[in-house]
C-alpha cells in the first residue's frame, strides 16, 4: 500500500506538468503556427507574455516527477533513463533550447531565428517525452542498465502515437488558455482567433487519441485490457467526457469551466495509464518489488507534507496574481514619490565596529582553533555576524558622495 | 530492495560520461552562484530605497532583477540536464542509492518551487504590487537560494562521506535518509564555502561590469553606489572564504585523508609533513615546488609533529589521479588569496579613507576577479569531485561500477558542448545587448 504512493505523487506532477508547462509548450506551437501577418504577429506577442511569470514554477513539476521516481523507485528509475537514453537527451535538448530562447527574447527583441528555436523546441521536448512514456506502456524497458533496445524502445507505435498526441494536447490545451487570457483581457480578436485553434486542435487531438486507442489494442494489449475494463475504463471515460466537454464549453465562450474540464481530461488519461499497468511498474517489476525502504518512503511522504504546507499557499498566491491580472504587462501604476527623510542607523557605528570585531575573533576562536562541531557551528554563526555587520559598514555612507 | 537485479556493464567511454558529467556542471554552478547571491543583493538595494527613498537603489533594484530572471532561467534548463543525467550517465549508482538521498532532491525540488514562484511574482510585480509586499516577495528568493544550496550539497557531501544505512551484498537496507544526509559531519564545510563562494562570484562579475564601464566612462552616481553594493558583498567574503576554506581542509584531513595526500602530493605517510607550493608530483615527490616544513600538519592538525597519511595508505587503485587534484588545488587557493588581498584593499579604502579606491589598477583587478572567482570555483568542484575519483560514493561505488552501459555517449557528449557554446556566446551577446538597451533609456531621461 505503501509502496503505490508515490506512483499517486507521480501521477499529480505527471498530471501538473502537462496541464500546465503543457500549456506553455502549446503557447510555443501557436507562435509557429500563427501565419503571417500582423494578426499573426499580434498572436506570437500574446503566446509570450501569457507565459511571462508562470513558466518556471511550472517546469518544476517534471523536476519533482524525476525526484519522487529516483527516490522511491530507484532500479526502475535507472531503467528507463539507461534505456530511454536517447529521447530523454533529445527532451533535455529541447528544455534547454527553449528556455534559454525564452530567456534571451524576455531580454532582446524578437529576433526571427529565435521565434524558430523557440516555437520547434516547444514540440521537441512533448513529443519525446511522449515517445518514453509509450516505451514505458509498451513494455520496452527490461529491468536492467540499458537493457531494452536503445531505438525501438521509443522508436514504435505507441510511443509515436503518445508523442503526437501530447504535442496535440500542449497545442490544445494553450488555445483553451490563451483564449481565456484574451477574454479577460477584452481582445476580442485575439480570443476569437484562439477560439478557433482550441476547436480545431481539441478535434484533431480526439482523433490522434482515438487512433491511439486502436494502435494500443495491437501495440500494447495490457494497456487495452486496462484501459477497457474496471476503474481504467472509468478514467477513460472520464477523459473522454472531458474532452468533448471542454470542446463544447469553448464552443459556448464558457472559457474559464473549460480550463478545468481540459485539465480534468489530461489528468485521467494519465491516471488511466496508471491504474491500466497495475501493478507493474516494467514488465516483471511490480511496484511492490520497485519500492524503496518503506523508512525512505515514509521519509520522502513527511517531506513532501512540509513541502506541500509551503508549496501550496505560494501557489496559490502565484496563479491567483496571473489570473487576477496583477502581473499583466501593460502600463503599470506610477513610481512611488520618493520618500524624503532617511531613517536613522538601527546602532551607532560604534557599537556595529565593535560587533564586527568581536565576531571576527569569536570566529578565528570557534572555526580555525577549536575542533569540536557545536563550535564549528558557533565560528559560523560569528562569521556570518562578523560579514553582515562589516557589510553595514563598508557600505554604509552613501558612495562616492564626496566626490572627487 | 535497491541495487537488484542490476549488474554494472562495460562501459568503453567512461572518460566521456565523466566529461560530460563534469562540463553540465561547470555550466549549472556558475550560474546557481547568481541564484544564491543575486536575490540578497537586489534586496539590500531595495531595502535601502525602502529606508532611504533614494531613487537610485530603484533603479538598480530593477535592472538587476531582470538580469537575475534571465540568468535564473538559464539556470533552470542547465540543472533539468543535470537531473536527466544522473539516470542517463549513471544508472548503476540511481539503482543502488538514489533512494538514500533522494529525500535530499525532494527537498530540493520544493525549494525550486518556491524559488521559481517568487522569482515570477518579484520581477513581474515591480509596480503592480506595494513596495512592502514587494520587497516581501523577493525574500523567500533570497532563503531559497540559501536551501536550494543545502539540498544539493547535502547529497554531494552524503556522497563524500556516505552513511545512514548499512550495506548488505552490495545493497543498501536499514536505511535512515534524514541522518544519511543532514546527520553527516561533511557536508557543513561545502555548504558554508559553496555559500560564500556564490557571493565571491556574483559580486566580482557583477563589480567588474562597472569597474570595466568606469574605464569608459561610465561611471555616474548609480555605477558608484552598484558596484558599492556589490563589491563590498564579495571583498568580505572573499577574506571569509580562506577561513572556512581552512576549515574545509581541516575536514578532509579527518574524513578523506587520502584527498588531502593527492591535494598536497604527499606520497608516504608523513609524521611532521611539509607543505609545497606549486610544482608537478612525478609519482613519489613533488618537485620543483617550495617546500615549508612542518607547515601541513600545522594546517591539518594543529601539531607541528602530527602524522599525515599519504597515498601510500591506500592500493594504487584507490588514488586519484594527484597532478590534476593537486593542480586544480593549488589554483583554487591562489587564485583564493588574491581575491582575498584585494577585498581586504577594498575594505581598508572604503573604512578609512570613507570612499572608493581611485587607482585605475584597482579597477582593472577588479575586472579580472570575476572572471578568476569562476576559475576558483570550477577549480574547487575538481579538487572535491576528482580528489574523491575512483570511488562516485565514497569507498562504497566506484564509478565505473555506476556508469551507464547505453552507446552513443560521445554523440551526446559532443552535442551537448556545441550548445553550450552557443548558448555561452548567445548569453553573453544578450547581456551585453541588455546593459546597452539600459544605459540608452538613460540617456533618454
Ligand atoms: C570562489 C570560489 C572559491 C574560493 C576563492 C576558494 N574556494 Fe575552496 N572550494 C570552492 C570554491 C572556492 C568550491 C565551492 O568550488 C568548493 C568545491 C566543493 C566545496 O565544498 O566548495 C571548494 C572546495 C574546497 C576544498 C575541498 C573540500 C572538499 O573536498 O570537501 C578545500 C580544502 C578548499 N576548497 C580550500 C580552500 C582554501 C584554503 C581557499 C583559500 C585560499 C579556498 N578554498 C578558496
Ligand atoms: C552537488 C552536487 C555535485 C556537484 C556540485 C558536483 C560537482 C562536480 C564537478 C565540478 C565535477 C568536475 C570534475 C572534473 O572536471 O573532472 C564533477 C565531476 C563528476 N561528478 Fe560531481 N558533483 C555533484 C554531484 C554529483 C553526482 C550526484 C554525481 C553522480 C554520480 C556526480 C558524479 C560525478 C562524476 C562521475 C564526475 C567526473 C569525475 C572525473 O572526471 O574524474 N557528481 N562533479
Ligand atoms: C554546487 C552544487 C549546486 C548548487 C549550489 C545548486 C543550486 C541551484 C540553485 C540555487 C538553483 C536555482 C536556479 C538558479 O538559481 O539558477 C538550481 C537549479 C537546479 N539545479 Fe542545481 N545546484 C547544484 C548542483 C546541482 C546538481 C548536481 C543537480 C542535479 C543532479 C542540480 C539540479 C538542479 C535542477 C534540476 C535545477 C532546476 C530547478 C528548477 O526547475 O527550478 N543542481 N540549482
Amino acid at each position: 500500500m505503501l509502496a503505490d504512493v508515490p506512483v499517486a505523487m507521480i501521477i499529480v506532477g505527471l498530471a501538473a506538468y502537462v496541464v500546465l508547462a503543457g500549456a506553455d509548450f502549446g503557447a510555443g506551437f501557436w507562435t509557429l503556427a500563427a501565419g503571417r501577418g500582423a494578426q499573426a504577429d499580434e498572436i506570437r506577442e500574446f503566446c509570450r507574455h501569457a507565459m511571462g511569470p508562470v513558466w518556471e514554477a511550472n517546469h518544476v513539476w517534471l523536476i519533482f516527477v524525476f525526484v519522487v521516481c529516483w527516490t522511491a523507485y530507484p532500479v526502475a528509475f535507472a531503467s528507463i533513463a539507461s534505456t530511454l537514453a536517447i529521447p530523454l537527451f533529445i527532451a533535455a535538448v529541447g528544455i534547454i533550447l527553449r528556455g534559454s530562447a525564452y530567456a534571451l527574447r524576455g531580454v532582446v527583441a524578437a529576433g526571427r531565428a529565435l521565434d524558430r528555436v523557440f516555437a520547434l523546441s516547444s514540440m521537441l521536448t512533448p513529443f519525446a517525452l511522449g515517445t518514453v512514456v509509450g516505451g514505458i506502456a509498451s513494455g520496452r524497458v527490461p529491468v536492467g542498465n540499458a537493457g531494452g533496445d536503445e531505438i525501438t524502445s521509443w522508436l514504435n507505435p505507441t510511443s509515436i502515437l503518445l508523442g503526437a498526441l501530447t504535442v496535440a494536447m500542449c497545442a490544445y490545451l494553450a488555445a483553451v488558455y490563451l483564449a481565456a487570457d484574451a477574454a479577460r483581457l477584452g481582445e476580442a480578436d485575439l480570443m476569437r482567433a484562439f477560439r478557433t485553434r482550441a476547436l480545431t486542435s481539441g478535434l484533431l487531438g480526439g482523433a490522434v487519441a482515438l487512433a491511439g486507442l486502436l494502435v494500443v489494442r495491437t501495440d500494447a494489449p495490457p494497456i487495452w485490457h486496462g484501459l477497457t475494463s474496471g476503474a481504467g475504463l472509468v478514467a477513460l471515460a472520464v477523459s473522454a467526457l472531458g474532452g468533448v466537454g471542454t470542446i463544447a464549453l469553448v464552443g459556448r465562450r464558457r472559457f474559464e469551466p473549460a480550463r478545468a474540464s481540459g485539465a480534468l481530461a489530461v489528468a485521467a488519461i494519465i491516471a488511466g495509464w496508471a491504474i491500466a499497468q497495475r501493478p507493474f511498474l516494467l514488465p516483471g517489476l511490480t511496484t511492490a518489488e520497485a519500492a524503496a525502504d518503506p523508512a525512505i518512503l515514509v521519509a520522502l511522504l513527511v517531506g513532501a507534507a512540509f513541502g506541500t504546507l509551503v508549496l501550496a499557499p505560494s501557489l496559490a498566491l502565484l496563479f491567483g496574481l496571473v489570473l487576477r491580472g496583477t502581473l499583466d504587462e501593460g502600463p503599470a501604476a506610477p513610481a512611488p514619490p520618493a520618500r524624503a527623510p532617511a531613517h536613522p542607523a538601527f546602532l551607532p557605528r560604534r557599537a556595529v565596529v565593535a560587533l564586527a570585531a568581536s565576531c571576527g575573533l569569536m570566529t578565528l576562536g570557534f572555526l580555525v582553533l577549536a575542533e569540536p562541531a557545536w563550535a564549528h557551528a558557533l565560528g559560523v554563526a560569528s562569521l556570518c555576524a562578523c560579514v553582515v555587520s562589516s557589510y553595514a559598514l563598508v557600505t554604509g555612507e552613501a558612495p562616492g558622495e564626496p566626490d572627487p | 530492495m535497491s541495487g537488484a537485479g542490476f549488474a554494472p556493464v562495460a562501459q568503453q567511454y567512461l572518460l566521456e560520461a565523466r566529461q560530460m558529467q563534469a562540463l553540465s556542471l561547470a555550466v549549472h554552478i556558475p550560474l546557481v552562484c547568481f541564484g544564491i547571491a543575486f536575490p540578497a543583493l537586489v534586496l539590500v538595494a531595495e531595502w535601502r530605497h525602502l529606508r532611504t527613498g533614494d531613487p537610485v537603489y530603484r533603479e538598480i533594484a530593477r535592472r538587476w532583477s531582470k538580469t537575475m530572471l534571465t540568468l535564473f532561467a538559464v539556470g533552470v534548463v542547465t540543472g533539468t540536464i543535470l537531473s536527466f543525467e544522473l539516470g542517463m550517465l549513471w544508472p548503476g549508482f540511481m539503482a543502488s542509492f538514489s533512494d538514500v538521498f533522494g529525500l535530499g532532491f525532494a527537498l530540493e525540488g520544493f525549494s525550486f518551487f518556491l524559488e521559481a514562484i517568487f522569482v515570477g511574482i518579484y520581477v513581474y510585480g515591480w509596480d503592480r504590487l506595494s513596495p512592502r509586499r514587494h520587497f516581501l516577495a523577493g525574500i523567500p528568493v533570497a532563503i531559497a537560494g540559501l536551501s536550494g544550496s543545502l539540498f544539493v550539497i547535502a547529497v554531494n557531501g552524503w556522497m563524500n562521506h556516505p552513511g545512514g544505512f548499512r550495506l548488505v551484498g552490495g545493497q543498501a537496507v536499514d536505511v535512515h535518509p534524514w541522518s544519511a544526509l543532514f546527520g553527516n559531519s561533511y557536508f557543513w564545510h561545502e555548504l558554508v564555502h559553496m555559500y560564500f563562494a556564490g557571493f565571491i562570484v556574483t559580486g566580482f562579475l557583477v563589480a567588474g561590469y562597472y569597474a570595466w564601464g568606469s574605464a569608459r566612462g561610465r561611471w555616474g552616481r548609480y555605477e558608484r553606489t552598484a558596484l558599492t553594493i556589490a563589491l563590498s558583498a564579495a571583498a568580505l567574503a572573499a577574506p571569509a572564504q580562506v577561513v572556512i576554506g581552512d576549515w574545509a581542509a581541516r575536514t578532509i584531513a579527518k574524513e578523506q585523508p587520502v584527498k588531502l595526500a593527492a591535494l598536497e602530493g604527499l606520497s608516504e605517510t608523513t609524521r611532521g609533513a611539509p607543505l609545497h607550493v606549486l610544482g608537478w608530483f612525478d609519482g613519489k615527490d613533488v618537485k620543483y615546488g617550495i617546500g615549508i616544513p612542518k607547515l601541513l600538519s600545522i594546517l591539518a592538525f594543529h601539531d607541528p609533529s602530527a602524522r599525515v597519511r599519504g597515498l601510500d595508505s591506500v592500493p594504487a587503485a584507490d588514488r586519484p589521479p594527484v597532478n590534476v587534484v593537486r593542480f586544480a588545488f593549488q589554483t583554487m587557493v591562489g587564485i583564493g588569496t588574491a581575491l582575498a588581498l584585494l577585498g581586504l584593499l577594498y575594505v581598508y579604502v572604503r573604512l578609512r579613507r570613507r570612499r572608493l579606491p581611485d587607482s585605475r589598477w584597482f579597477y582593472r583587478a577588479v575586472v579580472a576577479a570575476g572572471p578568476l572567482a569562476v576559475v576558483a570555483l570550477i577549480a574547487g568542484w575538481v579538487t572535491t569531485e576528482v580528489g574523491r575519483q575512483p570511488w562516485v560514493v565514497y569507498r562504497v561505488m566506484r564509478t565505473e561500477q555506476a556508469v551507464t552501459g547505453a552507446g552513443g555517449i560521445p554523440i551526446g557528449y559532443g552535442a551537448l558542448a556545441c550548445i553550450y557554446l552557443v548558448l555561452a556566446v548567445a548569453v553573453f551577446w544578450a547581456l551585453r545587448r541588455l546593459a546597452r538597451i539600459s544605459l540608452e533609456t538613460e540617456d533618454a531621461r
